[in-house]
C-alpha cells in the first residue's frame, strides 16, 4: 500500500523530536483526582503502550492528548502545539491531525461504513471521486472493503473496531491514539486488531499511544513488525533499531507514571505490581 | 470543551465533614446557575454559528423534514379539534345572549394569538424536544459526539445549529397551518352545532384580525421553536449515566421545554400587547 505522508509528518524530521509531551498534568472529577503530575514524552514514530488497571486514567490521557479535555494544570504539547491552552476553534483544526480509535468504535450508527470512513473527507469537502478511492483504500487496508454499504449495527465487534481504525487513518494522521482496541474481543480478533495496528505503524510510520490493560498487546507490537515489501509479519531481530524497537511501556498507577521502559525491562522487573500484569 | 477545569471545579469533593444545609443549598444554587449559563452559551452559539462557515444545509433540511413534516399529522389533528371545541365552548355562552355570531371573532383571536402557537409549541416540544434529546443523548453515551469532536467537527455546528434553524423555520409554519385548520374545525362545528352560516363565520374570523395579532402569534411560535430545539439539544448533549441518563434527559427535555414555553407565553403576551398599543 502506498504511503502518503501527511504534511505534519513531513515537518517532523528528527526521531528524537517529542511529538506528544505531558508535563505535570493534573485532572480530577467529582470522584477525586485521576491524574497527578503525569509527565511523559512520545517521540516520532514511537509506540507508547499505556498500561494500567481500570480507572487509572488511560482513556483520560488519550483524551487529553487529543485535546478532547483540558487538564486542571500542567502542559500537554502535541505536534509542537500547547493544546492545553488552545481555543476550541484551534483545537478542531488540530484534531484533524490526530486519529482517535475509541474503545467501542464510536461509529455513527445512522451512517454506513463507507460514510463513516468518509466522514472527515466529506467535512473537508474533498471531491467525491477522491473520497470513494480513499475510502476503498483504507477499507481494503483493514480488509473490510465488502462492508462499505453496511450499517455499523450489521458488523461484529471486531469489525467495528477495524472500521474505526480505517476512519482514523483515512486522512493519514501522523498520530493515532488507540483506546483499548482489543478490550472485550476474543483472542483471535484481538490478534487481528494488533496486526492491523502493527501494519499501520510500519506502513504509515505513525506515532501512537495505545491504552490497554493487556500486556500481550504491547509485547506483540514490540516483538513483531510488518514488512511492506513481503507483506508479512515477522519477528523482530534482537538488537535491531526498527519500528518495533521503538515500542515502550508506560504503566500508570494512582494517576502517575509508575514505570516507563522497554519490553525487556518490564519483563524482567521484580516489582510486585508490574508482575501482576505478567501473570 | 467538555469537563474543563472550570466546569468540574464545583463538582470537586469537599471536605470530609458533613456539609451544612447552607452549603448544600449554596451548592444546588451554584449548579443551577451553572446549568443556566451553559444553556445560554449553547443557545447563543447555535445562533452565532449560522453567521459563519461551515454550515450544514443538508442536515438542516433533514431536520426540517423531521420536525416540520413529521409533526404535521398531530398538528393538523389537534388544530382541527381545538378549533371545533373552542366553538362548542364559547358558542354555548354566546347563545345565552343571542350573540352566537361573535363565535368566529373569539375563536379566531384565541387561535391566532394564543392557542395556535401555544398548542403547536407544546405538541412539537413533546414530539421533537424528546426526539432531539434522546438522539443526541444516545450519541453522547456511545462517544459519537466525542468521535465527531476528535475528527475536527464542532458538534454545536453539526448537531445543534441545524436543529435550531429547522425548528425556527418550521414551528411558525406549523403554527400557521394549525391556526388555519383550527378555523376550519371551528367553522365546521359552528355550522353543525350552532347552525351558523359558514361564510359569516369565516368572514368575521378574518375581519377581526389585525396585523398585531398575526405578529403576536408568529413571534411566539418563533420563540417556542427556539426553546424546544435548544432545550432538547442541551439535555441531549449533557447526558450522564448511560441509557438511564438518556431516558432522564428525554423526560427533562419535554418537561423543561413545556414549562419554558408556558412561562415565555405570559411574558410574550404582555410584551406583544404593550407593543400593539404603541405601534399599531
Amino acid at each position: 500500500m502506498a504511503v502518503a505522508p501527511s504534511s505534519s509528518n513531513a515537518l517532523l524530521q528528527s526521531s528524537d523530536e517529542a511529538v506528544i509531551q505531558f508535563e505535570d498534568v493534573r485532572i480530577g472529577f467529582a470522584e477525586g483526582e485521576v491524574l497527578r503530575d503525569l509527565s511523559f514524552t512520545a517521540r516520532l514514530r514511537e509506540t507508547l503502550i499505556l498500561l494500567g488497571e481500570t480507572g487509572t486514567g488511560k482513556t483520560l490521557t488519550l483524551k487529553l492528548a487529543a485535546g478532547l479535555m483540558r487538564p486542571d494544570s500542567g502542559n500537554v504539547q502535541v505536534l509542537g502545539k500547547q493544546i492545553s491552552t488552545l481555543q476550541e476553534h484551534d483545537l478542531l483544526e488540530f484534531r484533524r491531525q490526530v486519529g482517535f480509535v475509541f474503545q467501542e468504535g464510536a461509529l455513527f450508527d445512522s451512517l454506513t461504513v463507507g460514510e463513516n470512513v468518509a466522514y472527515r473527507l466529506t467535512e473537508d469537502a474533498v471531491a467525491e471521486e477522491e473520497i470513494e478511492s480513499r475510502v476503498r483504500e483504507v477499507l481494503k487496508f483493514v480488509e473490510l472493503e465488502h462492508t462499505m454499504d453496511m450499517l455499523p449495527s450489521e458488523l461484529s465487534g471486531g469489525m467495528r473496531r477495524r472500521v474505526s481504525i480505517a476512519r482514523a487513518l483515512v486522512n493519514h494522521p501522523p498520530i493515532v491514539l488507540y483506546d483499548s482496541p482489543t478490550a472485550g474481543l476474543d483472542p483471535i480478533t484481538s490478534q487481528t486488531i494488533i496486526t492491523l495496528i502493527l501494519r499501520l505503524r510500519d506502513v504509515y510510520g505513525v506515532t501512537a499511544l495505545l491504552a490497554t490493560h493487556r500486556l500481550q498487546d504491547g509485547f506483540a507490537l514490540a516483538n513483531f513488525l510488518f514488512d511492506p515489501a513481503t507483506r508479512k509479519v515477522q519477528r523482530v531481530t534482537p538488537g535491531s533499531s526498527d519500528s518495533a524497537a521503538m515500542t515502550r511501556f508506560l504503566v500508570l498507577k494512582d494517576g502517575k507514571v509508575y514505570f516507563e521502559g522497554s519490553p525487556e525491562e518490564i519483563l524482567h522487573s521484580k516489582d510486585p505490581y508490574l508482575q501482576r500484569f505478567l501473570i | 470543551m467538555n469537563e474543563t477545569p472550570t466546569q468540574v471545579v464545583e463538582q470537586r469533593i469537599g471536605p470530609a465533614e458533613t456539609p451544612s444545609v447552607y452549603e448544600v443549598l449554596l451548592d444546588v444554587g451554584k449548579q443551577s446557575v451553572y446549568k443556566v449559563q451553559e444553556y445560554a452559551k449553547l443557545s447563543l452559539r447555535s445562533l452565532t454559528n449560522l453567521a459563519s462557515a461551515p454550515r450544514y444545509g443538508q442536515d438542516t433540511i433533514a431536520q426540517m423534514d423531521d420536525i416540520g413534516v413529521g409533526s404535521l399529522p398531530i398538528v393538523l389533528l389537534s388544530g382541527f379539534f381545538i378549533g371545533a371545541v373552542m366553538v362548542l365552548q364559547t358558542g354555548a355562552q354566546f347563545e345565552r345572549f343571542g350573540q352566537s355570531s361573535l363565535t368566529g371573532d373569539v375563536v379566531s383571536l384565541a387561535l391566532v394569538r394564543e392557542l395556535g402557537p401555544s398548542i403547536t409549541g407544546l405538541l412539537v416540544a413533546g414530539r421533537c424536544a424528546s426526539g432531539i434529546a434522546s438522539e443526541l443523548g444516545s450519541m453522547q453515551v456511545t462517544e459519537q459526539v466525542d468521535a465527531m469532536r476528535a475528527m475536527g467537527t464542532d458538534p454545536s455546528r453539526k448537531l445543534v445549529s441545524p436543529r435550531v434553524l429547522a425548528s425556527l423555520l418550521t414551528v411558525p409554519l406549523l403554527t400557521t397551518i394549525s391556526v388555519f385548520v383550527g378555523l376550519i374545525g371551528g367553522m365546521v362545528a359552528s355550522v353543525f352545532s350552532l347552525r351558523l352560516n359558514a361564510f359569516t363565520f369565516w368572514q368575521r374570523a378574518i375581519a377581526i384580525l389585525h396585523v398585531s395579532d398575526l405578529m403576536q402569534g408568529l413571534s411566539k411560535s418563533v420563540v417556542y421553536g427556539f426553546i424546544l430545539a435548544t432545550v432538547g439539544c442541551y439535555h441531549g448533549l449533557n447526558v450522564r449515566g448511560g441509557t438511564q441518563g438518556v431516558g432522564r434527559a428525554t423526560t427533562q427535555a419535554v418537561v423543561v421545554s413545556s414549562v419554558m414555553i408556558i412561562v415565555a407565553d405570559t411574558f410574550l403576551t404582555k410584551l406583544a400587547l404593550f407593543l400593539a398599543d404603541k405601534l399599531f
